[in-house]
């Protein structure tokens, strides 16, 4: 076995035992899960609780608006609004709505009243029931006959599709939602793992470095091969930690989803997803949900998953190797803080540029980003499913092998001479002099 | 009654080196680190590589460890240019050494075997060898953050000489040792010696220099100023001291006397010879004045002889 391939077993191998990781890769996939499943289940459970109100209506014009259903239940008082108040009565309902005035004139003049803040879902309710009724009301007024059923046929659901167009011509169906959270998704993750594992490539060498240990492997493996079999592992470590996380993840939404009974009530849990928002009727959200399946369908999983995984490793590799840079030339982790910020802040810089690109994936920030190394494998993986030029995806990835060719080399120059400093401060001038050594 | 001093019993085996370093120069950014350093080492020796801190000594064995490179000068193994395919032949306990903490002992030895070229299946027969030599099998399952520093030290110590290499490099081998534990590695060095490999030894401690090494070289400020065998460097440095031990007092010619003690059988001198006197004339003389019980040359300890050269060299400079 190659040197390399001793130090990345190594690596690899001591990190995967830790404890550390082994809850965190298991206990990853339940929480995922349970985001998912938690809100399925919690729409399938309806609340039986008949919620009780008590309705002041002073004008005496409301009274058939409000009708009993399963879930709420109106008491119309007239007593005065501070009775209530002194007499705590009102702990067996759930609200008091006071209405002192026509609505029709005074539109803002209804008061909901309660001990505990009310809830989204109550006040959507009853400011609904008022709303309609006093449209309804008004349209009555204006003696126009059939005008209710004039009103209803002039209002149109509009859902605009988007369509991308292939090279040949055809047509794909797409989803700009879609687009947009699997690449937020797909950047958020290398995001994550620069972040993460970055860091657990910084404290290794200084680890290495601090229990003494650095001198004795690099009499036997050039410096170079003990920051790049580090590196390497790590990588792994990583790639294995989130193999498990889909694929755990998958099974257990998938294994919860049957336990619950099969089929999944997607209306439901499109409502639920949606709460206090009036998204259309029934019928809209059917086609949404087809919509998305179409778009997925459609979406280029091969090209994206290849072009995720270049840039995955491209930006892990290129900021892996400065971190191990930084770690080489600090003589303990509360060091290491000063020399990281600059690396730390392209990264979260990247993220917010991501952001912005997502809404414009064809300005000048988005391409800009797009290109400079340190911030495109994460800018690119929004920008990539809006369709992006090829020229652009190529020199996007050509200059990211440059730079962690680059990067990987004037690291490996750093690590050499940092990893036998021994407790002296370090510069920045100081390191660039290390760069410029000639072995 | 003489001490024989400065032979040793193997200079049979100085027929040739195994490493020679010609004129090596290392630059470091603000400071000369070694200035054109030339090194014999002969096959089969303990060498001892001496200096102050901060003389060079780290920088030559990180050099002939092919961690850093010399400026100018070359670096010869067995006759040919050290290249870094030969550190597998060259076993190096660095001063600044230390181990994964969290890892297992016996995992990481194999390791750091691995990385020294043995195969699993050799690496795990030779520490089981070791282990049970130093009795240490009980701690195969040990972290090493549950090792104390000296057992830390031992476990280093094996796989330091594990994969038998030619040339064994030891800076201050004896740091953190108990001196049961000293004394130990002390017969293990000298039998590897004896088993044919060559040791280079960096110390400061120069009671052990006299009683292992073979030859010296003397660092101070990236020069050698001094070097060659022990015997003959501590006989160079003699200063005509002697110890004597005679019946009768004696009269002060040719010598001085610089201490005389009396006891029971007779009178204990520490006597200074004029510079021309030889040995045997002195001996001679003093044998005319009386009968001599005792009769020994004191030669400066290595101790005497570093200090007196490096500074020396000081107020040379």
């Amino acid at each position: 076995m190659s040197k390399t391939a001793l130090i990345i077993k190594r690596e690899y191998k001591t990190r995967v035992m830790k404890p550390s990781f082994i809850i965190l890769t298991f206990l990853t996939p339940i929480l995922i899960a349970a985001l998912v499943l938690v809100p399925l289940l919690l729409a399938q459970i309806k609340d039986d609780a008949v919620k009780k109100i008590i309705v002041i209506d002073r004008t005496g014009l409301y009274t058939k608006a409000f009708e009993d259903n399963e879930e709420y239940q109106f008491i119309f008082l007239n007593q005065d609004i501070e009775f209530f108040k002194e007499t705590k009565i009102q702990d067996s309902y759930s609200a008091v709505l006071y209405i002192p005035e026509d609505l029709s004139v005074h539109p803002k003049s209804a008061t909901i009243f309660s001990e505990e803040q009310v809830g989204m879902e109550v006040k959507s309710y009853l400011v609904g029931i008022l709303k309609d009724y006093v449209e309804e009301q008004k349209i009555a007024e204006l003696n126009i006959p059939d005008f209710k059923e004039l009103v209803e046929n002039t209002k149109v659901d509009i859902d605009v599709k988007t369509v991308r167009w292939g090279k040949d011509g055809e047509e794909k169906m797409g989803s700009a939602e879609l687009a947009l959270i699997i690449g937020m998704i797909s950047a958020f993750i290398i995001y994550m793992f620069i972040v993460v594992y970055g860091a657990q490539v910084m404290s290794g060498v200084v680890q290495e470095k601090t229990s003494r240990i650095v001198e004795v492997i690099i009499s036997s493996v050039k410096p170079f091969q003990l920051m790049m079999g580090k590196i390497i592992g790590i990588a792994m470590v990583g790639l294995t930690q989130f193999a498990l996380w889909v694929v755990l993840s998958l099974v257990l939404v998938a294994a919860g989803t049957s336990l619950m009974g099969g089929d999944v009530d997607v209306q439901a849990y499109e409502q639920s997803m949606n709460v206090g928002v009036q998204s259309g009727t029934v019928d809209a959200g059917d086609t949404v949900t087809s919509e998305i399946l179409m778009a997925l369908a459609n979406f280029d999983f091969v090209q994206t998953g290849v072009l995720f995984v270049i840039f995955f490793l491209g930006g892990y590799l290129l900021y892996a190797s400065l971190f191990a840079a930084v770690g080489s030339a600090v003589d303990n982790e509360t060091d290491t803080q000063q020399f990281s910020l600059p690396l730390t802040l392209p990264i979260i810089f990247a993220i917010y540029a991501a952001i912005y690109s997502a809404q414009n994936p064809d300005g000048p920030l988005a391409f800009w980003c797009s290109m400079i190394p340190f911030t495109s494998p994460i800018v690119m993986m929004v920008r990539l499913p809006f369709g992006v030029p090829f020229w652009q995806l190529a020199l996007s990835i050509g200059i990211l092998i440059l730079s962690f060719v680059g990067s990987t080399w004037i690291a490996g120059k750093i690590y050499r001479t940092g990893i036998l400093m021994y407790g002296k401060k370090i510069s920045w001038k100081e390191m660039m002099k290390w760069v410029l050594y000639k072995d | 009654m003489f001490e024989q001093t400065g032979m040793k019993n193997n200079n049979q085996y100085f027929t040739s080196s195994i490493l020679q370093i010609h004129h090596v120069t290392k630059q470091f950014s603000n400071h000369l680190a070694l200035d054109k350093v030339s090194v014999d080492i002969p096959e089969n020796s303990i060498y001892g590589l001496l200096g102050p801190n901060g003389a060079g000594k780290t920088t030559l064995i990180r050099i002939i460890n092919c961690i850093t490179a010399p400026d100018s000068g070359e670096v010869l193994l067995n006759g040919k240019k050290l290249s870094s395919d030969d550190v597998r032949h060259i076993g190096y306990l660095p001063e600044e050494r230390g181990l994964y903490k969290k890892m297992k002992v016996g995992e990481q030895a194999l390791f750091l075997a691995q990385l020294k070229g043995m195969t699993r299946h050799d690496a795990l027969k030779a520490l089981k060898y070791w282990f049970e030599k130093f009795e240490i099998q009980s701690w195969w399952n040990k972290k090493v953050e549950e090792l104390s520093k000296g057992m830390a030290q031992k476990v280093q110590f094996i796989t330091t000489i594990l994969h038998q290499p030619k040339l064994l490099i030891f800076d201050e081998p004896f740091s953190g040792f108990d001196p049961v534990n000293v004394d130990l590695l002390k017969r293990e060095i000298i039998g590897l010696r004896d088993k044919g490999a060559t040791i280079i030894f960096s110390t400061h401690n120069m009671a052990s220099v006299e009683e292992l090494c073979d030859h010296i070289s003397l660092i101070d400020k990236a020069k050698i100023v001094l070097q060659g065998s022990v015997g003959s460097i501590r006989a160079s440095h003699a200063t005509g001291t002697y110890r004597v031990i005679a019946k009768n007092k004696l009269n002060e010619e040719p010598f001085s006397v610089i201490e005389r003690k009396e006891n029971h059988h007779g009178f204990e001198y520490v006597l200074k010879a004029n510079p021309e006197e030889t040995n045997n004339l002195l001996l001679s003389n003093i044998m005319a004045q009386s009968e001599v019980f005792a009769f020994e040359e004191i030669l400066p300890t290595m101790n005497d002889v570093f200090i007196q050269t490096v500074t020396s060299k000081t107020q040379q400079s």
